[in-house]
């Protein structure tokens, strides 16, 4: 038995290292990510004030904050026991979009599309986006104007790109004026042309990785994501509509368990530990641990929505589903999947801003804590977001349970490290290539390392095989890379 | 002129001041002119390499292998700079170090947990009981605090040092937001 240690994962949130198992033959016999640091804001939320979790859990992920706020926001909401005004509804919905994009764009250019454009064997050192600004720039230029745009559109709302104290619990924190809002609706054509541009790219592209969507986790599962009454993808869940339910399709994508609210979560979803990452790893409670494995993220929504909602994103879909079929089985569809939900947050963006309501002055509601308990959910870019918050009769926190995107994908995770190792490293010798699409498969699901144990890291690359013994049999270390 | 070699590391933060350092946007492409990015999550160096010129260290040290990590950087940089809250003073990782980190631990793995529930153990670093910022480790050159500090900041910092310069940080820079 030896073991193949790929310690210290890049181009991905957060700090991972993946094991993979060979028998004295050389045959895979099993593979396992493992997350591996902690922070404990489950705890240690404890006796502050309700209010301020939105912002204290927005430091959980610098990538999506955003999906932090609004899902802490709604916890809020829930405990407080009202409905937001309007104008702060549409508000919220809208920067939710525009994490969306930049969210999107920094997964999809800079942290995966180096494989792809660079190749899967390409020097270690040429794999990142400033080489890919030399090799290929308009395809670097087109990532980087996505996410400074998503990115300029939290800062119009929000005040701030990063950690924005703007999204408050009963609403937002000021109101949109007229002028930010024309200069939001003026980006609009080019952000869009540069989504389309993507879309095509990529959708060329694909032709030539179907080894990828063979092996990248491609296997039927359960998905969950949250739902609207029409069917349509659903980002937000709007509590005002009596949106945002969750649900869960079986493999065939045939609901299986439909508008469940949000604070009976935990009569579907369990957590299992895994002792050997600091990640859990939920389950469909129904089916049990480990084997209630189910997938969300941007295929799995897509593979749950009836349509996305907007023209061009629904054209885009229609096209997917004309080639791939109604349900995207393989994980690697989610870089196309991100694609096709890039294109609707811009189309729902504008419709969002061309509603008056927007620029309404109620945009916040006040009450004390009303309630014991909240939950509050929302679709993060990465999947569905569970933030669930006890209160005692002042409203300090007595304890938070946190179910985030990444974690929610675990198991799937794991079933397609094995898969990708059965393809590519099964009785062979062992190429730094060939690691990097275990990396790669990870990549696909985009996942926040940070935010699925609450915690982050570095990252270094040393691959060990080992014998049985322990003894060391060979070793890979990367170049350091030159830009 | 030889470029300036530049590193970046992630500790235990939350990713948001190496997002802030992705928000120079186009001038990133300007700034690649100039240095050699020699190791960072966003590319795929895996070891620290010799001789690195300016290190910006994002996050905490939580764990032994962030110990061991900052120590092995420290020795391998000639600048080694604090970049955001966590960093320079311990922020929201160092919150955990209000309670027994045993406490913490079963807060999330045991009664948060409805299978297999315990700590993990295997495969994982070891916590260390209190959350520490990065001078109480290693001697640290440059503070920049925020959280994160602004993209504009890293880039007048960058710029600086890139100058020869010593950044003077202390009218333009804050904590928090």
């Amino acid at each position: 038995m030896q073991t193949i240690r790929i310690d210290g994962i890049t181009r991905v949130e957060g700090h991972g290292k993946i094991t993979i198992q060979l028998d004295d033959h050389g045959a895979v016999q099993d593979a396992h990510l493992h997350v591996l640091q902690f922070r404990g804001f489950e705890k240690f939320c404890e006796g502050r004030p309700f209010y301020e979790m939105p912002s204290l859990t927005a430091r959980i992920c610098g990538i999506c904050p955003i999906s932090h706020l609004l899902a802490g926001a709604k916890a809020c909401d829930a405990i407080m026991g009202l409905r937001i005004p309007e104008a702060a509804e549409l508000q919220r919905r809208g920067v939710h979009l525009a994490q969306i994009i930049q969210s999107h764009a920094l997964s999809f250019f800079y942290l995966s599309s180096p494989d792809f454009l660079m190749g899967w064997d390409a020097e270690p050192s040429e794999r990142n986006i400033l080489s890919l600004a030399q090799k290929h720039p308009d395809i670097a230029a087109t990532g980087i104007h996505l996410r400074k745009w998503g990115q300029q559109v939290i800062e119009l709302l929000g005040g701030k790109r990063i950690h924005t104290p703007w999204i408050v619990p009963g609403g937002v924190a000021s109101p949109l004026t007229a002028a930010a809002r024309d200069e939001i609706l003026s980006g609009i054509p080019e952000a869009l042309a540069a989504a389309t541009r993507a879309l095509m790219f990529f959708k060329h592209m694909m032709d030539k990785l179907s080894d990828e969507l063979e092996v990248f986790g491609n296997f039927p599962s359960m998905f969950m994501a949250i739902g609207r009454k029409d069917g349509n993808l659903c980002l937000y869940g709007s509590r005002r509509r009596h949106e945002g339910w969750l649900r869960f399709a079986d493999a065939d994508g045939n609901i299986v368990a439909d508008n469940i609210h949000p604070r009976d979560y935990q009569e579907y979803i369990g957590e299992g530990v895994d002792s050997s990452s600091y990640m859990k790893a939920p389950y469909y409670k129904p089916l049990g641990f480990p084997g209630g494995v189910y997938r969300v993220g941007p295929a799995a929504r897509l593979a749950m929505a009836r349509q996305c909602g907007t023209p061009l994103a629904d054209e885009a879909l229609n096209d997917f589903r004309g080639k791939y079929g109604d349900i995207p089985q393989s994980s690697f569809q989610n870089h196309y999947a991100r694609l096709i939900e890039i294109i609707f947050a811009i189309e729902r963006m504008e419709q969002l801003l061309r509603e008056p309501e927007i620029l309404g002055r109620d945009f916040r509601a006040e009450a004390k804590a009303n309630e014991p308990e909240g939950v509050g959910i929302i679709e993060a870019p990465r999947g569905t977001l569970i933030h669930h918050y006890k209160v005692d009769s002042n409203g300090m926190m007595i304890s938070a349970n946190l179910i985030v995107a990444t974690a929610h994908n675990t198991l799937a995770m794991n079933r397609g490290l094995k898969q990708v190792a059965d393809r590519f490293l099964s009785n062979q010798k062992v190429t730094e290539g060939m690691l990097n699409r275990m990396e790669g498969l990870i990549r696909s699901f985009d996942p926040c390392l940070s935010c699925a144990t609450h915690a982050d890291g570095s990252m270094e690359l040393v691959v060990e095989v080992l014998d049985a013994d322990g003894s060391l049999k060979w070793r890979i270390v990367s170049k350091p890379g030159v830009l | 002129m030889e470029k300036a070699r530049i590193a970046t590391l992630w500790l235990d933060g939350c990713s948001g001041c190496h997002m802030s350092l992705l928000d120079m946007d186009e001038r990133l492409l300007e700034i690649a002119g100039k240095i050699e990015l020699v190791f960072s999550p966003v590319v795929d160096t895996k070891e620290f390499p010799d001789n690195v010129d300016l290190t910006l260290v994002e996050g905490a040290v939580a764990s032994d292998e962030d110990l061991e990590k900052i120590k092995h950087v420290r020795s391998k940089t000639k600048l080694l700079v604090a970049l955001g809250d966590c960093a320079v003073t311990g922020n929201v990782p160092a919150m955990r170090n209000n309670f027994v980190l045993e406490e913490v631990l079963r807060r999330s793995y045991i009664e948060n947990a409805t299978a297999n529930p315990g700590a993990p153990i295997q495969e994982v670093p070891l916590l260390e009981p209190k959350v520490i910022p990065l001078h109480e480790s290693v001697p640290v050159d440059l503070f920049l605090p925020g959280c994160p500090p602004s993209a504009d900041l890293i880039y007048f910092l960058l710029n600086e040092v890139l100058e020869g310069r010593v950044p003077d940080l202390a009218t333009r820079s804050r904590f928090g937001n």
